[in-house]
């Protein structure tokens, strides 16, 4: 049988898998050909009101791969401001159009992506990345081209570059208040679980110096490499480690989550004995993983959607018109949304999009953001408010301890030896990403 | 320290049942067939799919069925990996018999084809592809009753019908109306809750703890491992499936349809992932990319086992996993904490104690082995070996 078919055949068949995979492609694209159209319909507004100028941002991030999870949402949250802007007249009388361009959870095509968004696209700013990996390739080609980046993720801090602006928390806006807390509230021994990547091991050396300066403990650690999902033997190590219950502190990332949190509960591990902290947690993942698995564990952020402020009700009400009542806001979302802001009113002020000006024009930006009021530091980090959650049935997170005002930023750790004293200061050219406080 | 052996052992296998449902599949794709099918972890993937659907019409359903719908799903994930495994052999693989490398570049084009359909499917979308086959296979019959088919009729047949469809769903698409154009799961992971009895699980003793998630898959295992020894062993297609593997052109003359034993052979282990997809449900997490979180391990096992062999697999599987779970949970290390002389040794399985250092142990015993024993553990032995 296999003698009658042919070359020809073969070529003949090979070419009807081709369409139709062609086919699928080209019906499966339904979000990007929307958006293109409202790119387009905000195109054509701006062409009735001076001119057919836009002005070109970049959006980055993985719509694909074992982040998309998480990354999506982002995206979301980061178009839902440019449309807002658009619709409020946008900037400088220009409307905002999005170039998007997908990361594919793969580190080397952030760098590659970022390269094409600066030289092809001609973006004034791009706004993208989650995982410090993904920040930590597409650093070099940001700061080799002097490009901006805003970052709308908490990260483990220890950087404090010229081309960044960092939207999300710094180890002292989310970890350390967390261990505090923990300390204070639920225990001493600790065993830190996180995936296997720049965040959770850096977090982890910080949180493990907070301990031992204040009178913890740290009885074990491991890290699951991306997308791991075996995790019997870090909960064999935990059980072992800490036989009558502790505090178990947890940074994993992306997939690794819905099976450490399954199989956690399966070997009856309960909130009121093992309490875990995460740190990459938010509504969305809940959401993903069922919250049957995560009621009664806590979360630390800046923002959960039960935050009571009427910015926050007006945004959660515009999200949910936007893409469906059954969506969900989390942190990292809130971020994206507010450094939208922020960067559209470092354009105003500088009133040129030129990068230098509005680099200058963003420090001290104020804004009312759904978790409260936030600035823009020199140190390119901004003031946030500092909540802890604990999961409710319904998926949300009950508040149970909230800083009463906005946080200062801290991106050089000061528990951490080599990083003790120094700070970052990008106003000031004498200072820079990294200097010696007097202090010190 | 019995105790601890018991645990040790329990999650040693629980790991290694984990392992051998995922390479049951593969094993006899990969070894009986010798097809290098990179789609495997795919089809477990549409598996975990057809679970998540079959779980939600089940909460739809209400009263008892959203506690029992794992045994309505396994069935499902078996008919939909199987017949997903069928069109594949028949559209493809079939004509690439013989030739591993291109089979191994089809297949991987597969498994992109795959994923890229289960982020963006939407009803437009299966419209245009249900328009396609309806208008090919059909007019196909139509003309094959009149006349003998050739290549340019086709070929004018694939590019119209192919062209119609294309048209028909990018209009439905864009004009449909959000119900329609809507992805049906898009890229973002779904959630699959396991029952409530399969939460939890039964203590024994202190210390000891047997997640009931734990214990089910690796009941299923055994079930699937005593199916398809029945059906290879005790079964007439099984008799024509292991004489086709040992020797194809001789069956062919006695009388066996090969084409159909190749056929039934690749649904057969396609349903098996199915099967596997799941099972994973009650562990990790169900996306897109959740195949290829496994297929590595899965040829892993069918490797070290020795391609051929059901036996092997199982061997195999089980010794990974007891391997993996000592170094990677410390116990190793904790077992020689005891000796004072041995603690140069203790500190080397210390470091190895984490989770990605613990993989790096595995895979270099594993090309430590492979150096002594290429074939595997239990090497095809006969003349058939050699072919």
């Amino acid at each position: 049988m296999t003698s009658q078919f042919g070359r020809r055949k073969f070529l003949l068949y090979g070419s009807a898998t081709l369409g139709t995979a062609m086919l699928l492609k080209a019906c499966g694209a339904p979000t990007d050909t929307a958006t293109d159209d409202a790119a387009a319909e905000g195109g054509d507004e701006a062409a009735a009101g001076d001119g057919g100028e836009t002005i070109k941002v970049g959006i980055l991030h993985s719509l694909s791969g074992t982040m998309a999870i998480s990354e999506t949402t982002v995206v979301d949250a980061e178009k839902l401001a440019i449309k807002e802007i658009n619709e409020a007249g946008g900037v400088l009388g220009q409307q905002i159009e999005f170039v998007e361009e997908d990361g594919a959870s793969d580190w080397p095509t952030f760098a590659e992506k970022a390269e094409k968004l600066i030289d092809q696209d001609e973006v004034v700013t791009v706004f993208g990345c989650w995982t410090s990996a993904s920040r930590k390739a597409v650093l070099p080609v940001f700061e080799s081209k002097d490009h901006m980046l805003w970052y709308p993720v908490q990260y483990e801090g220890q950087e404090c570059s010229k081309n960044i602006f960092y939207t999300g928390a710094a180890p002292n806006q989310q970890i350390e208040p967390a261990v505090d807390w923990l300390l204070e509230n639920k225990g001493t021994d600790f065993f830190l679980v996180g995936s296997d990547y720049v965040f959770p091991r850096t977090a982890n050396t910080i949180i493990k110096e907070q301990l031992a300066a204040k009178g913890g403990t740290t009885v074990g650690e491991d890290y699951l490499p991306l997308g791991n999902t075996e995790v019997t033997p870090i909960i064999t190590k935990i059980r072992a480690a800490l036989p009558d219950g502790g505090v178990i502190f947890n940074s994993l990332n992306g997939d690794s989550n819905v099976a450490f949190f399954k199989q956690l509960q399966g070997a009856g591990m309960t909130p009121d004995l093992y309490p875990v902290m995460s740190v990459s947690v938010a509504e969305e993942e809940v959401r993903q993983i069922g919250p049957e698995f995560l009621v009664g564990h806590y979360a630390a952020w800046n923002y959960f959607q039960t935050v009571e402020s009427p910015e926050n009700e007006k945004w959660v009400a515009d999200f949910k018109a936007e893409y469906g009542e059954d969506r969900v806001t989390n942190d990292p979302m809130e971020a994206a949304y507010i450094m939208v802001y922020l960067w559209k009113q470092a354009v105003e002020e500088a009133g040129t999009t030129d990068i230098a000006a509005v680099r200058e024009a963003a420090y001290g930006q104020e804004f009312a953001a759904p978790e409260g009021p936030v600035t823009m530091n020199p140190n390119h980090h901004i003031s946030k408010t500092v909540r802890i959650g604990q999961v409710r049935d319904d998926g949300l997170f009950e508040i149970v301890s909230s800083t009463d005002g906005p946080i200062d930023p801290v991106p050089w750790n000061q528990y951490v030896p080599e990083t003790q004293g120094f700070a970052c200061d990008w106003s000031d050219p004498e200072k820079g990403g990294k200097y010696e406080t007097e202090g010190a | 320290m019995i105790e601890g052996l018991i645990g040790g052992l329990f999650n040693g296998i629980s790991i290694g049942a984990v392992l051998l449902i995922v390479a049951l599949g593969l094993a006899i794709v990969f070894g009986l067939m010798g097809v290098i099918n990179l789609a495997h972890g795919e089809l477990m993937m549409l598996g975990a799919y057809t679970t998540y659907v079959v779980q939600n019409g089940a909460n739809l359903i209400g009263g008892p069925a959203p506690e029992l719908y794992i045994f309505a799903a396994l069935p499902m994930a078996f008919l939909v990996a199987a017949l997903t495994g069928l069109v594949l052999e028949r559209g493809v693989i079939r004509y690439l018999y013989g030739r591993p490398l291109e089979t191994l570049l089809a297949t991987w084009g597969v498994s992109l084809i795959l994923r890229q359909f289960v982020r963006s499917v939407n009803w437009a979308m299966v419209i245009g592809l249900v328009l396609f086959c309806v208008l090919f296979f059909g007019g196909r019959w139509l003309i094959q009753k009149q006349r003998t088919l050739n290549s340019t009729i086709t070929t004018v047949m694939v590019a119209l019908s192919g062209a119609i469809a294309l048209v028909a769903g990018l209009i439905i698409n864009q004009s449909g109306g959000t119900a329609l154009s809507r992805a049906w799961f898009s890229a973002r992971n779904v959630d699959v809750t396991a029952p409530s009895w399969l939460r939890g699980g039964v203590s024994l003793g202190t210390t000891l703890q047997f997640p009931y998630a734990r214990l089910f898959i690796i009941v299923l295992t055994v079930l699937c491992l005593v199916g398809v020894y029945w059906f290879l062993q005790g079964s007439s297609w099984g008799l024509r499936i292991r004489s086709v593997t040992q020797n194809r052109t001789m069956s062919a003359c006695m009388g066996i349809p090969t084409e159909r034993v190749d056929a039934l052979t690749f649904a057969l282990g396609s349903g098996l992932a199915g099967i596997a997809g799941c099972a994973v449900t009650l562990l990790g997490s169900v996306g897109p990319n959740l195949g290829g979180n496994y297929i590595v391990d899965a040829f892993m096992v069918v490797v070290v086992g020795g391609v051929g062999k059901l036996v092997g697999s199982i061997v195999a599987a089980l010794v990974i996993g007891i391997i993996t779970y000592l170094v990677g949970s410390g116990t190793l290390a904790l077992l020689l904490a005891p000796y004072p002389g041995l603690s140069p040794v203790m500190d080397f399985f210390t470091f190895f104690a984490t989770t990605s250092m613990a993989k790096v142990m595995v895979f270099a015993l594993i090309i430590a082995f492979l150096q002594v024993r290429p074939a595997g553990m239990f090497p095809q032995k006969g003349r058939t070996a050699e072919v």
